[in-house]
């Protein structure tokens, strides 16, 4: 069975909680960003476009079955693990549980920092992309 | 005023930089971006607050003597710092970008016309060129630009071909490069402007910070700076320009201090400099900005540009020896900025890495787009330097960018 969003944020909490200090946590981010998986790209199209003052952002969403499936990919290795962790968390859940979510983990794991720069990396404007998708594939449900 | 320069004084002055950042000693290379600021400017802030505060030139009480003494004070020290002819001439604005709109939306407007050029360089900050593309966009002149070359200095021959070839009104050309440091050779291009009539604004966001200005001996039309790059408070900035043309510019903005008498029949306008600083000027930052000048002049001014050049020189050389690293600007001229991409890796993701081992450096595109462009590069990394830096901070630095790469691969 599937986990919940916040099941998966738990891990996330839990994964980062083993390590000591900064550089191990920003490695694991970084590895993370290597293997997200590649975006096809068919995807990155000007309008899949998140635009950061530093960095692009490029989000795709779509529906299987009852559930909600993004795909993703940034220029930017850490934005790239940033997303790889947004994309586990929220990826493959109905609309309705994406819209609910609250996205605590981002906090807990001490990465809120990448969240406020709003204007260099796209992240913020990506979350609400997410959510902005969510609300309209349950809309036409 | 002292002779020698006695660094571990001058960092004393500056008390932010004594800092620990994410656990380890701030080294800061962001002075491009904003210079810190000395603790006689901190203190005349505080002085001015707690006890000087009210607004100026119409009151008659003690608090608006002072103010209004302290205010202008600081136009008398710019007509030093400059050597501009007289202090009505001098303008203070919100900033470069206060400035350079002013400019254009006054003397623009009044002059530019249908076939006009104005030319500005593909060095610019982006301040330095939506001004100019929206007041032509109302007139119906025309932008164009002053190429670069691979290393980061303006085509003097395609300079001069651009001045003959159309009308130019105007030329708007950064003094240094905010993006890659590169020193233009301004006096030539303004000398090469007047000779077909074109006036030449300057943008010394850049270059303020590091040598000498002298506006009459450069003949400017108009010069421009922001005293938050001059280790000044944030908010204040300079215009200057030849008398017969500011008396010549209709006024910016209206409003209170800006008049000589107002009726609904009609109003007209005051004198320099206030027809152009219309409103309550930011009298505190103003003030405290005269404290920034006066510390400048206490340093020994050779002694800050040695300082500056071997922090460049040793930084080039340290970063040079970093495989896949390229610097990006590499002109004979430059100020202390390096700026530097490396192969395979986003410079968004140093400038995130480097912060978490205490240094300040800027990525990104540094408003420069048309020259990333240029360049076809996303941005750089870009490290700029000030008098109160050290080779100890680059030694810091260049470990921590090692790490970050480490990190990174």
């Amino acid at each position: 069975m599937m986990s919940t969003i916040n099941q998966t944020q738990d891990e996330l909490v839990e994964e980062f909680g083993l390590f000591e200090d900064w550089a191990d946590k920003y490695e694991y981010l970084i590895d993370l960003g290597k293997k997200l998986l590649p975006m096809s790209e068919s995807f990155k199209t000007e309008e899949n476009v998140i635009k950061g003052c530093q960095s692009k952002v490029w989000l795709h969403a779509e529906k299987q079955g009852d559930l909600l499936v993004f795909q993703a990919d940034s220029e930017a290795i850490i934005v790239k693990g940033m997303i790889s962790m947004l994309i586990r968390v929220l990826s493959n859940h109905t609309p309705e549980e994406i819209m609910k979510a609250d996205l605590y983990f981002i906090d807990q794991i001490g990465m809120s920092q990448h969240l406020a720069q709003t204007r260099s990396n796209g992240l913020v404007s990506m979350v609400k992309q997410m959510k902005n998708y969510a609300v309209a594939f349950h809309a036409i449900a | 005023m002292v002779d020698k320069f006695d660094i571990v004084q001058v960092r004393k002055d500056f008390p932010i930089l004594d800092q620990q950042v994410n656990g380890a000693p701030l080294v800061y290379f962001d002075n491009a971006a904003t210079t810190q600021k000395p603790q006689v400017v901190i203190d005349a802030l505080n002085q001015y607050y707690t006890q000087d505060n009210a607004n100026i030139h119409r009151g008659l009480h003690t608090l608006a003597e002072r103010a209004t003494t302290g205010y202008e004070l600081t136009r008398t020290k710019l007509k030093d710092f400059l050597n501009t002819p007289s202090t009505d001439q001098i303008i203070f604005t919100a900033g470069v970008t206060a400035g350079i709109n002013l400019v254009a939306q006054t003397f623009g407007r009044a002059n530019f016309s249908k076939g006009d050029v104005i030319l500005v360089s593909n060095l610019e900050h982006h301040s330095n060129i939506v001004p100019w593309q929206m007041i032509a966009q109302e007139t119906g002149a025309e932008v164009q630009v002053i190429p670069v070359d691979e290393v980061g200095v303006l085509d003097m021959e395609a300079y001069g071909q651009l001045l003959t070839s159309n009308r130019v009104k105007l030329v708007a050309v950064n003094h240094v490069s905010n993006a890659i440091g590169t020193i233009n050779p301004i006096k030539q291009m303004i000398d090469m402007a007047h000779q077909v009539g074109a006036k030449v604004l300057i943008d010394g966001a850049q270059s303020v910070a590091h040598f000498d200005i002298d506006v009459q001996a450069l003949d400017m039309d108009f010069f421009v700076f922001s005293a938050h790059k001059l280790f000044g408070p944030t908010g204040v900035g300079v215009l200057y320009g030849k008398r017969e043309i500011l008396e010549s510019m209709p006024p910016y903005q209206g409003g209170g201090e800006m008049i000589k008498e107002v009726s609904f029949s009609g109003t007209t306008y005051n004198e320099l400099p206030y027809k152009f600083e219309a409103g309550t000027p930011n009298i505190a930052d103003v003030y405290a900005f005269g404290f920034a000048l006066d510390y400048l002049k206490s340093l020994p001014a050779d002694a800050v540009w040695e300082q500056e050049k071997s922090l460049l020189d040793y930084a080039t050389e340290q970063l040079s020896q970093i495989d896949g690293l390229r610097i990006v600007g590499q002109a004979p001229e430059k100020i202390a900025v390096v700026s530097f991409v490396i192969d395979g890796v986003h410079p968004q993701d140093v400038g995130v890495l480097l912060d978490k081992f205490g240094v300040a450096i800027r990525t990104g595109h540094h408003c420069a787009q048309p020259l990333m462009a240029r360049y076809d590069i996303v941005g750089t990394c870009r490290a700029s330097f000030a008098f109160y830096n050290t080779k100890e901070e680059i030694d810091l630095f260049i470990k921590a960018l090692k790490r970050c790469l480490m990190m990174l691969s």
